[in-house]
């Protein structure tokens, strides 16, 4: 089976043919942005030091070393948990043209709202598989907001072929983690009560 | 050895230790993980435990934190009164952290509460996290190191639950806390339930689930029955790797309890993801050790 490889600058076409649980690899660039820089653009209305219209982000916060030669070696560099942006993704969507967000777990109504209004993708990178991901990072180009920590720090990563990315939320307001949650509620509900008969030690 | 010979040891087999089960799973965790993957019939759930062997496999040839978030360090210690260097164990143990965080590279993930600054050492007021048991008549120490990452934290809850919602009651919330917020902490996850009084001695204890082993059974036989009533269901429901629905929800339920007023029933949840770091090791009084849960590691 050939790859599906998306490559930044992103444009909205190469978006529309995908629905969520296709698997994606990206090849470009690939810049983290977590909770601080996203309060820091939407709530205290700061702009972001790096451009990303068409561009993919990565709620991720690495382990980076620097090298003897001042460069930066990306150590470790898995996905953090997509929902505590949730507050400012579509906002943030709005303002940077973003197109691609890689995180871990699902998002929620809004950030669906954003991904549709203006075209974009959330994606799941397997969370915990934090070295398989450093080694599909080519580089490390630029460090920007460093006074943040090295978890928060944006780093701007050329990948190649990085995932694989499993798309969670596509152009047409489906959302795939929401999806199975409504499932696993479902499925609980027997379980639950049947467990429930034969726990009742208070007697 | 003198004293301070013995401190520099100590401190340095700590060091050593706590990057080591950064990069490698312990015995159980990994054994539990292979089992599930070969139960695994959905593509895409295969498709993430095939990353997750290849992760396990890179982290250790190249000698690097399996995943990025190393934590904040918890140390579990359980000393003998009579262990040579009880005094000196708290600073010791925050040496080591300081220096792992050097060698590991570990992540700096201690931010100082109300000043919000990141103190890039991974030491901070109280962090390292240590959790005491002495134990009389004993000159040795366990120590469990454990690396709380935010996305297996952010779970955690406990509440006070009143007598007539029962064990029952537990069950609601062990399954919401999990059907929830669980599907986000990188499931199969090893959950850890405490059933005692309070909020916080639940909690407590609920973390000490989660260091016991997988597959290990509570000694009471309600408890014990409690645990795999909970780990089958929470199966059944089938969150899979990653909340993308699977075989399996969970590596299993531990449930650690206490003696509690007869107007409450306090239960606490807390998660252990699949990349579930956690380390024990045995000193002896002339710090000669042994590490229990990883076979065969050589530090």
């Amino acid at each position: 089976m050939t790859r599906k490889i998306l490559t930044t600058p992103i444009k909205d076409e190469d978006l529309a043919g995908l629905n969520i649980g296709d698997v994606i690899y990206l090849t470009g660039h690939l810049v983290t942005c977590r909770d601080v820089a996203h309060r820091r653009l939407i709530e205290l209305k700061r702009e972001l030091p790096v451009d990303i219209r068409g561009g993919a982000i990565f709620h991720a916060g690495p382990i980076v070393r620097k090298k003897a030669d001042g460069k930066f070696e990306m150590v470790s560099i898995g996905p953090t948990t997509s929902m505590r942006m949730e507050k400012f993704e579509k906002q943030f969507i709005k303002e940077t043209g973003v197109k691609l967000i890689v995180g871990k777990g699902g998002m929620g109504p809004e950030t669906v709202e954003g991904c549709m209004e203006y075209k974009a993708v959330h994606a799941i990178f397997p969370g915990g598989c934090a070295v398989l991901a450093a080694t599909q990072v080519e580089e490390i180009e630029r460090a920007e907001w460093q006074d943040l920590g090295m978890p928060e720090t944006l780093w701007v990563n050329r990948v190649k072929e990085f995932g694989p990315l499993i798309i969670s939320i596509d152009t047409k307001g489906n959302n795939l983690i929401e999806q199975n949650k409504a499932v696993f509620n479902e499925k609980k509900k027997p379980v639950v009560e049947k467990i429930k008969s034969q726990v009742r030690f208070i007697k | 050895m003198n004293k301070d010979e013995a401190i520099l040891s100590l401190t340095d087999t700590m060091a050593k230790f706590t990057v080591y089960i950064g990069k490698r799973l312990p015995n159980d965790v990994k054994d539990k993980l292979a089992e599930l993957r070969t139960m695994e019939t959905n593509p895409l759930a295969k498709a993430v435990y095939t990353s997750m062997a290849e992760n396990q496999d890179a982290a250790d040839k190249l000698d690097r934190p399996s995943c990025q978030d190393t934590g904040v360090i918890q140390y579990f210690i359980s000393a003998g009164a009579r262990f040579p260097l009880l005094g000196e164990l708290e600073e010791v143990l925050r040496n080591a952290t300081l220096e792992a965080t050097r060698m590991g590279p570990l992540r700096h993930n201690a931010v100082e509460t109300f000043d919000e600054k990141n103190t890039g050492t991974n030491t901070g007021s109280r962090i390292p996290w240590l959790d005491w048991e002495i134990v009389p008549d004993d000159d040795g120490a366990t120590i469990d190191v454990y690396m709380a990452g935010g996305g297996c934290t952010l779970p955690g809850s406990a509440k006070v639950l009143m007598p007539g919602e029962g064990y029952e009651g537990v069950t609601d919330f062990v399954f919401d806390v999990i059907t929830s917020r669980g599907v986000n902490a990188c499931p199969p996850l090893l959950v850890g339930v405490g059933v005692s009084t309070s909020v916080e001695t639940a909690a407590r204890l609920s973390k000490r689930a989660i260091l016991r082993e997988v597959g290990s059974h509570n000694a009471n036989p309600n408890a014990a029955l409690m645990e795999k009533l909970l780990e089958e269901g929470l199966n059944e429901v089938g969150i899979g790797p990653q909340g993308l629905t699977g075989a399996s929800s969970v590596m299993g339920v531990n449930i650690e309890a206490s003696a509690r007023h007869p107007s409450t029933i306090g239960v606490a949840v807390s998660t252990g993801c699949w990349a579930h770091r956690r380390g024990k090791i045995r000193f002896k009084a002339d710090l000669s050790y042994e590490i229990i849960s990883h076979k065969g590691a050589v530090l």
